[in-house]
């Protein structure tokens, strides 16, 4: 390439790195969310851009929904040990406990609805006025219209026919009390993009990423983790003990399906996502609910 | 509809090479422009089998014949009801040479609103015409607002050619009445191109109906239009977003001027200078992430260590001594209104301009741009949702500005009510009014 100028992710980096500036310089009390998956590991470093040598001027926020994976977890602590930054964690389980969150019916239910109450506690009990997520819009076609600074009203919902317009790079934050926005710095990456700047900056990323011997039942065609409780088969299915798989996306335990797959390094997921017939969303049991499932969940205040 | 596939050849390293390209998409509901969209994800393998079979299954339920591309990009429950695009969708695709994202807009004339949202981010513009209905009223207005957020190229897509036996003639009577009304537009690079988004004719591949076509397919323009000079890179502006200064032992008299370089290069050892206060001296080294690295330019995010302690906050410029920009309270300036809200003169918005906010008062509108006819109204008093006018505007503070013209990130500002903080107008500067 011709001097001065930046490849595809360099550019999505520096506007990234705008993006976080914007909020840290416009907003009271920003938070990072932080769930120890690759999108949210890849906006630790783009922070890591925008705001070292100092440290950054928000904290990292886990809605933890007690389904983790294990390996996330010791990650999640790992990094945040390492960056000498503060984490504050908003545990699902509370919120169920106290029955301010109610758990969807049947056996081992997705917490993905019950993390809803759980983040908007959190916004009120810190006064949260901005939310770093890693969303992207290509995951999701109700995603593909979101703003980057996305509105929320003091009941933190979505109201997708009112957004903002939202011009060059000129972020429009202003607030009444109570209300929020959400900001989604990596908008405009692709799950490609994604890998391709973690081995451009050699960013670490949690073990189950790659391919593993895990036991599994198949469940609606999609490869469910079992065995890791309180996770188990179901009456009817049989289970696949150590079948060779990784995971796309590191969610809820419960909703996340895994992928076979031997893809033992960067490079390997570079060219699998590269020759993948399947969204990323494809694993998540949630969206299969009905084809506006994503844009419901987001109008209630989902991430 | 299987085809070649660019994606499947990335390799781990190519990957390196490749730049970003940002374009919009313009047409009304007929035109075929989801379709067009859908083409180019799909073909280039951006659209997965769950996706896919999403837009199958929801074919079959509406009853349509094939599966309905269009179904893969309409996003939101009342645009899939209604069969239209309500707003603004970002679309991602990538071949080996470049990353694209789509900004997909409404045609209709009542979205010329987003159409401008989507247009301010944008290369190139994709203007879809359908070859039964030629050069329309809408077509122009698409041209006209492109041409206006300056948008340096524009490929006009003569979409729909299968239902016209793929005749030359008509191409060619497209073609001359574009470029007849086109001649009056500031936009230089146009090309056309003969297709069927349906069909895929001249989208990825060139198509066998076209033998009198020697351009390239649609694919094929978007990864060798060249973009690289696009910037500019003389003329040094960064507008100051934010202070890093550490407040640790170990860095204790680290001081980053951080900004995105709106345009120009910084490289250590020049002499820059701060706006409002004029203050010059000289880079000691330019930053990303506490790592010095060779130079700044746009579109870098970066922070400037400075040699002296001069005063510097959020909302100033780093200029040259030699390469300032306007320093001004009264701008005069294009605007685009987005509010249901009328813009009435005399009336107080907030503003926001690089990482500048203040307050303006909208003093004067000098003409009403009618975009149908593409006409001044010299009479207009006020504008109303979707219109576009002339104004002057006083802000309660300098500002450090460029014409539009000159640099999309210091000639541009957004207008916010300040009663509901909605954003309800866009504003290109002209020049001073002082």
């Amino acid at each position: 390439m011709s001097s001065y100028s930046l490849n595809h992710l360099r550019q999505l980096e520096a506007e990234a790195i705008h993006i976080m500036r914007e909020v840290a310089s416009e907003f009271e009390r920003p938070a990072l969310m932080f769930s120890g998956g690759k999108d949210s590991i890849v906006m630790v470093r783009l922070a890591e851009k925008a705001f070292r040598p100092a440290k950054f001027p928000f904290p990292l926020l886990h809605v933890d929904t007690g389904h983790n994976f294990p390996e996330a977890l010791a990650f999640r602590d790992e990094l945040v040990e390492r960056l000498g930054e503060r984490l504050i964690v908003a545990p699902v389980q509370e919120l169920i406990d106290s029955g301010e969150a109610v758990e969807d019916p049947g056996a081992w239910p997705s917490r993905n609805r019950a993390q809803i109450p759980t983040l908007l506690k959190a916004i009120e009990t810190h006064r949260f006025d901005a939310l770093f997520g890693g969303a992207r819009r290509d995951e999701e076609k109700a995603r593909a219209k979101e703003r980057i600074f996305s509105f929320r009203d003091e009941f933190g919902q979505w109201d997708p026919k009112n957004q903002r317009p939202e011009l060059w790079s000129l972020y429009n934050g202003r607030i009444q009390m109570g209300e929020h926005i959400r900001v989604f710095p990596i908008s405009n990456w692709t799950e490609m993009d994604v890998w391709q700047y973690i081995k451009l900056e050699e960013v670490d990323v949690p073990s189950i990423y790659f391919t593993h011997q895990r036991d599994v039942v198949t469940r609606m065609g999609q490869l469910m983790p079992v065995g890791d409780a309180p996770f188990q088969a179901r009456d009817n299915e049989d289970v696949e003990i150590g079948k060779t798989v990784r995971f796309r996306t590191v969610g809820d335990m419960s909703c996340t399906a895994a992928t076979e797959s031997p893809a033992s390094n960067i490079d390997d997921i570079i060219s699998e996502v590269a020759g993948a017939r399947a969204s990323e969303r494809g694993a998540r049991m949630d969206d299969k609910t009905n084809e506006a499932a994503m844009e419901d969940r987001k109008k209630e205040g989902y991430f | 509809m299987a085809s070649p596939s660019p994606a499947a050849s990335f390799d781990s390293e190519s990957y390196l090479d490749m730049d970003l390209l940002r374009l919009l998409t313009c047409g009304s509901v007929d035109d075929g422009k989801s379709t067009l969209i859908g083409r180019l994800l799909y073909d280039s393998k951006s659209i997965f089998e769950d996706q896919l079979e999403a837009a199958q299954v929801a074919s079959l339920n509406r009853g349509d014949e094939r599966v309905n591309l269009a179904l893969l990009t309409d996003g939101l429950r009342a645009e899939r009801e209604q069969g239209i695009t309500i707003d603004v969708a970002y679309r991602y695709f990538a071949t080996p040479r470049r990353k694209f994202i789509i900004a997909d807009c409404p045609g209709h004339v009542q979205y010329t609103r987003n159409m401008v949202t989507g247009a301010s981010t944008a290369n190139l513009a994709l203007i879809l015409i359908d070859a039964r209905h030629g050069v329309i009223e809408q077509t122009r207005r698409h041209a006209f607002i492109a041409s206006l957020l300056r948008i340096p190229h524009m490929v006009v897509c003569v979409n729909k050619m299968d239902l016209v036996d793929w005749s030359e003639e008509v191409y060619e009577k497209i073609r001359d009445d574009f470029e007849g009304f086109a001649a009056r537009l500031e936009t230089t690079d146009i090309s056309f191109i003969p297709m069927s988004a349906l069909n895929g004719d001249n989208v990825v591949d060139r198509s066998q109906s076209t033998p009198w076509y020697d351009g390239p397919s649609l694919l094929h323009h978007l990864e060798n239009v060249h973009i690289a000079s696009d910037r500019d890179l003389i003329d040094p502006r960064m507008p100051v977003q934010w202070i890093v200064r550490p407040q640790s032992d170990e860095f204790h008299d680290y001081r980053g001027c951080a900004g995105k370089v709106a345009s120009g290069v910084f490289r250590p050892g020049d002499e820059v200078m701060a706006l409002p206060s004029g203050l010059t001296t000289t880079i000691e080294s330019v930053d990303v992430g506490g790592e010095a690295v060779e130079a700044g330019f746009p579109p870098m995010s970066v922070a400037l260590r400075l040699k002296d302690d001069i005063d510097v906050s959020r909302g100033d410029m780093i200029c040259k001594p030699g390469n300032k920009p306007m320093v001004t309270q009264d701008l005069s300036a294009m605007v685009v209104w987005m509010s249901t809200t009328p813009m009435t003169p005399g009336k107080k918005y907030a503003i926001k301009h690089t990482t500048n906010s203040a307050r303006c008062v909208i003093k004067e509108l000098t003409y009403r741009m009618d975009i149908q006819a593409l006409q001044r109204d010299e009479s207009a008093t006020e504008l109303a949702l979707n219109e576009i006018g002339r104004v002057n505007v006083r802000v309660t503070k300098p500002i450090f500005c460029d014409t539009y013209r000159t640099c999309r990130q210091t000639g541009s500002f957004i207008i916010i009510d300040e009663a509901t903080n909605v954003t309800v107008g866009a504003g290109l500067i002209t020049g001073t009014n002082d």
